[in-house]
């Protein structure tokens, strides 16, 4: 009974927390009424647009999400650097762009899509396509002597992580 | 040294690090050959360069100001966003064959880009007719 009062009310938890957040954050100060005004935001949207989140992963692991989180934010930073030197002191015959192909295990199409954003904002790879049926990430490599080592590395650091969070 | 001076520094030098990494982006896209390396150059001045002015904005707002969380906020809708515009640069890349064809998927048939539905291949080569 209180279950099925709470998945009435609250179709998509996470959404909620997000939208109040959010709703907080845009107020840029925090005051009691735009915070109870940003969760009744919070309950409403959710409920009124919860018919377009039919197949959405059930549970997802917050606490491996923000590490998720931490280690792009790392990979960023670094990548960043590496790719602004290769970009000044690289001349361009001398840079080895490559299309790289990763076959996916994941199947959920949320963590294929923070999958694809991550290859993009990590520099140095650009996400460009998927496969028809979805079964692989044509990936764009600026610079790299071994594509292959660019596809595990994809692999091992992000796909197995999000595997872990969405699965 | 007080808690101004050092927040002076930081916000100098989050400045200086910001404006090195949108030079190095603007450097990059016109120094970059082909349509696809110099995609990658913008992308990352979006992530790295803009985090660095937003953390001096926000060093700012805390040390002379009330504070603000706005830029959390810009940096947040920046990661949703920037990774679809580089997409669909990719796409089009592919698409007008600005670039070398990708290899075939494993799997798959072919890239989502590639796959032209028939009824759509035809209306192009009646439209090239009726151009012609």
């Amino acid at each position: 009974m209180i279950s099925a009062l709470f998945r009435l009310l609250l179709p998509h938890p996470a959404l909620t927390v997000l939208l109040t957040v959010v709703w907080s954050l845009l107020q840029n100060k925090l005051t009691a009424g735009m915070f109870v005004f940003g969760v009744i935001l919070g309950i409403v949207i959710p409920i009124l647009t919860a018919r377009w989140w039919p197949d959405r992963p059930e549970r997802i692991r917050v606490g491996r999400m923000l590490a998720y989180c931490l280690l792009v934010i790392w990979d960023i930073v670094v990548a960043n650097i590496q790719v602004a030197w290769i970009v000044l002191t690289r001349p361009n015959a001398r840079i080895r762009s490559a299309w790289v192909v990763v076959p996916l295990d994941l199947r959920t199409p949320e963590a294929i899509t923070i999958l694809a954003a991550t290859i993009t904002l990590t520099p140095g790879t650009v996400t460009a396509d998927l496969s028809d049926a979805g079964h692989s990430l044509l990936v764009h490599a600026l610079d790299t002597d071994n594509p292959d080592a660019v596809r595990d590395d994809i692999k091992n650091r992000y796909e197995r992580r999000l595997k872990e969070i969405f699965e | 040294m007080t808690l101004e001076t050092i927040a002076v520094v930081a916000i100098a030098a989050s400045l200086v690090v910001g404006a090195l990494f949108t030079l190095v982006a603007g450097i990059g896209l016109l120094k970059l050959n082909g349509a696809m390396p110099r995609l990658h150059a913008p992308t990352k001045a979006g992530t790295l360069g803009i985090g660095a002015f937003l953390m001096a904005s926000m060093i700012h707002s805390w040390t002379y100001d009330e504070g603000s969380l706005h830029e959390l906020l810009i940096m947040g809708f920046l990661f949703v966003t920037a990774p679809v515009t580089a997409n669909f640069l990719a796409k089009v890349n592919i698409h007008r064959r600005d670039c070398d064809t990708p290899p075939e998927p494993p799997r798959d048939d072919t890239w989502s880009t590639l796959l032209v539905p028939v009824p759509d291949q035809e209306q192009d080569q009646d439209q090239a007719q009726g151009q012609a």
